[in-house]
């Protein structure tokens, strides 16, 4: 279940006491309800599940795991050649 | 351990009741329609080839006839209206076998209520289209439906066209070993029409890629006669238009996912709404299979073309899963590309 | 797209594809429970990467699947009444209930209209008020905070003719079930990334400690998957019993607080049937009591709709993940997604469908077809 993606607030507004923001997706842009992803900003990147940004993404931490994840590979591919 | 058939899960629910939207959807729904509804009662030869075109022999010529109808909502979106969108489907059906487009009639079905003002509009764009290509709409007809009855504006066309000597474009000729060549980025039309349909609006400049494609089909024609057929990937998507192909032909197909090309655009709204852009409806982009020896220069002559700009080899036809279109993930893995039931359905999982 | 093509890059996954090979020195067997998952695993064919050491079981993932069947039924009779506009995510329009789906209903002249977000369906209810408009509010615990949200804002505007038929399930109780099965073979879970996104996974400890099973909390496109199943094997290789997060961009051990909150101001827990398996203590949502005007059950007086249970079939067992869509003797011939027998045929993110959709053409490592 869950079919969420990733997208980046352009920008924000409220409305009615709700918190909206027009988030990017690759080529296209729609509006999402930000009320549960208060921190957010103009520029950072939300994850969206039916109109409404549930988490923030913490780029730093994606940034840091992405990167453990190409050094491992790095190294194994390092180790492979040596018949693993 | 329990006779398992005896379980009595959710009963499936006998097709045979009514028609619902997924029998317009191009999918398994529609072929069984037309299975097991008309062709019984429809009694040609011609007609049992399923063709996008009924081709005929009359007094030494080769002519190719079509009709098609119009069911867009909502009627005017970016990038065409059901007028141009009519005017630019049925030259392709013709298209798709090889034939210049000669005539196309133009039968409205119009909902009472409906703003003349709209309809004017509508024609306008169909005139201009065919003023384009050129084509000319030599007879018509329009009828009016009670309020209720309708969306606004139905269009009927049919459409004769010539098919010059030599050509000759059938799914029953594709054979294992032919190449298969996509004409650019697939999902445009279904997507920009999403955009601005009611209950899932998003903003998008992507527009529709309806347009004529007799002038490129002529194009690859010109470079080489060793292809064999060609489909316009419409409502259903390039996976469905594939489907029928291989069905038709008895072969195997298999497609590589990166070759394959998709906007931006296409691929965030798809992504958002849980969607497969190989399902999403296209309106000015052709599949072709090819000779292998005849597929480079023939890719070339697409690529000089303005409705091939973005041509690809995208596959290959292959005798080692007959009926089954495979597609190779950039992982190496591969997947079945099914016909779908009905529609393809936005998720929330 | 930033934060999705990353992780699908073909080289790093054959990299982590390599490194759960060299991990693995016995068999193991191992479960994701959401759809979504599911839809990436068989799409990539990332059991077939992964090797025959590893089998991959499909767990009750898919909320559509689960929907109990008398809610299915509920959701038909009260689009079925004249003038009512039932709004309804696309997904659940083709799941069959006792006679019928929402489809046929549409077919048969009911004016049933698929959103893809519950503030669409608000603003119908405001663009049409002298007609009800209904909402069919399904989900797992990721989709409840929207949900809540249409009743909570329905109740601030003072709308008058929205309501909503809820229908929740929740994942913990659902493992737990699982795990007390004797004939459990599951050591290992993949829970899911965005339940946990809004729920935080503490929740899971508990189950990791009782159970001595380990947990990993996965995204939804491959390298996520991959790392999850690599960081599982890993802890099983090694004897652990921990709840990890592979899922760091968006999942924190506390969740989404704020979301949470406004979830917890309109539902209450309550005990649910998920169709195929029964009913599960305290495993699904319902409107609260200050929300009754809006609760659909009450307003179109369905609440004493039920639909017998179908006895224990195979839909269960593939389900809770004892059976493979393949072990079942319909799967392909009578059971396909024109002529679904069970749920999980149905969705497109239940088990059957995927497998059938994807994969029919590669037997799975040991079964029989």
């Amino acid at each position: 279940m869950c079919l969420a993606i990733p997208g980046q607030i352009v920008e924000a507004q409220e409305i009615d006491g709700m918190r909206f923001g027009t988030v990017r997706f690759g080529g296209v842009t729609r509006q999402a309800c930000l009320d549960f992803v208060p921190e957010a900003q103009c520029g950072d990147y939300v994850i969206v599940h039916v109109g409404f940004a549930i988490s923030r993404v913490d780029a730093e931490e994606a940034e840091r795991t992405y990167r453990l994840l190409e050094e491992m590979g790095a190294l194994e591919d390092e180790l492979g050649k040596d018949g693993g | 351990m329990s006779d398992p058939i005896q379980f009595t899960c959710p009963v499936p629910l006998a097709l045979g009741g009514r028609i619902v939207l997924g029998h317009g959807s191009g999918g398994r729904l529609s072929a069984e329609l037309l299975r097991d509804v008309f062709l019984p009662f429809f009694h040609s030869p011609i007609l049992n080839r399923l063709d996008d075109q009924a081709v005929f022999e009359f007094r030494g010529a080769r002519l190719a006839f079509t009709t098609d109808s119009f069911v867009v909502k909502p009627l005017f979106f970016r990038g065409g209206d059901i007028g141009s969108l009519a005017v630019h489907g049925t030259v392709n059906d013709l298209a798709m076998g090889g034939a210049t487009p000669l005539y196309l009639s133009a039968g409205f079905i119009l909902e009472e209520g409906l703003e003349i003002e709209t309809l004017r509009r509508v024609a306008e764009s169909m005139g201009r289209a065919a003023d384009d290509i050129p084509v000319e709409i030599v007879t018509g007809d329009t009828k009016v439906v009670e309020k209720g009855s309708g969306d606004g504006v139905f269009i009927n066309t049919t459409g004769i066209g010539l098919v010059p000597e030599g050509v000759r474009l059938s799914p029953a000729l594709v054979r294992p070993g032919d190449l298969v060549l996509l004409s650019g980025p697939i999902g445009d039309h279904g997507i920009a029409v999403l955009a601005e349909r009611e209950g899932i609006e998003f903003s998008t400049l992507l527009a529709s890629d309806s347009a004529p494609l007799h002038g490129l089909v002529a194009a690859m024609l010109a470079v080489s006669l060793d292809i064999r057929a060609m489909r316009d990937p419409t409502r259903g998507g390039l996976a469905s238009a594939l489907n029928e192909i291989a069905s038709r032909a008895g072969v195997g197909i298999t497609i590589e996912e990166s070759a394959i090309p998709v906007r931006e655009e296409v691929r965030g709204a798809c992504e958002m709404l849980g969607l497969d852009p190989l399902y999403v409806a296209n309106e000015g982009k052709l599949v072709a299979f090819v000779a292998p020896h005849a597929a480079e220069s023939v890719l070339a002559a697409m690529r000089r073309h303005p409705q091939g700009r973005d041509a690809a080899l995208i596959g290959a036809v292959t005798d080692t899963h007959p009926e089954l279109v495979l597609l190779r993930t950039p992982f190496g893995t591969t997947r079945i590309v099914d016909m779908l039931p009905g529609d393809q359905l936005p998720r929330i999982c | 797209m930033k934060y999705l093509d990353e992780y699908r890059d073909p080289a790093l996954a054959r990299r982590l594809v390599a490194e759960i090979r060299r991990s693995v020195t016995r068999p193991w067997v191992l479960m994701e429970i959401c759809g979504g998952q599911t839809h990436t695993l068989v799409k990539y064919g990332i059991e077939e990467l992964i090797g025959e050491r590893i089998e991959l079981v499909h767990g009750p993932g898919c909320p559509v699947c689960v929907t109990p069947l008398e809610i299915v039924d509920k959701a038909i009779a009260v689009a079925s009444i004249p003038q009512v506009i039932f709004v309804s995510y696309g997904d659940m329009l083709r799941v069959p209930g006792s006679h019928s789906d929402l489809f046929r209903v549409k077919a048969a002249g009911g004016d049933v209209r698929i959103a893809y977000s519950p503030m669409d369906a608000l603003r119908l209810a405001r663009e049409n008020p002298q007609r009800p408009v209904v909402f069919f509010a399904v989900g797992f615990e990721t989709t409840a905070p929207a949900n809540s949200t249409a009743a909570w804002q329905a109740k601030r505007e003072g709308l008058r003719n929205f309501s909503m038929l809820v229908s929740h399930v929740l994942v913990p109780p659902a493992i737990r079930l699982l795990l007390d099965q004797s004939a459990n073979r599951v050591q290992g879970f993949i829970a899911p990334g965005h339940v946990c996104t809004v729920m935080g996974y503490e929740e899971y400890e508990e189950l990791a400690r009782r159970y001595k099973v380990p947990f990993v909390v996965g995204g939804f496109e491959p390298l996520d998957l991959l790392e999850a199943i690599l960081l599982l094997v890993r802890q099983l290789e090694e004897g652990r019993a921990q709840v990890e997060n592979q899922y760091v961009r968006s999942v924190s051990r506390g969740g989404n607080e704020a979301a949470r909150q406004r979830m917890m101001e309109v539902f209450e827990v309550v005990d649910r049937n998920w169709r195929g398996i029964g009913p599960i203590a305290q495993s699904g949502y319902r409107l609260r009591a200050e929300y009754a005007a809006f609760d659909a059950e009450k307003v179109f007086g369905v609440e004493t709709i039920s639909a017998p249970e179908p006895p224990e079939c195979i839909s269960a067992l593939v389900l809770q993940g004892l059976k493979k869509p393949v072990d079942c003797p319909m799967f392909g011939t009578r059971c396909t997604p024109a002529t679904p027998m069970g749920a999980p045929m149905v969705s497109s993110e239940g088990a059957c469908a995927a497998y059938y959709q994807y994969r029919r053409h590669a037997a799975p490592p040991g079964a029989q077809t």
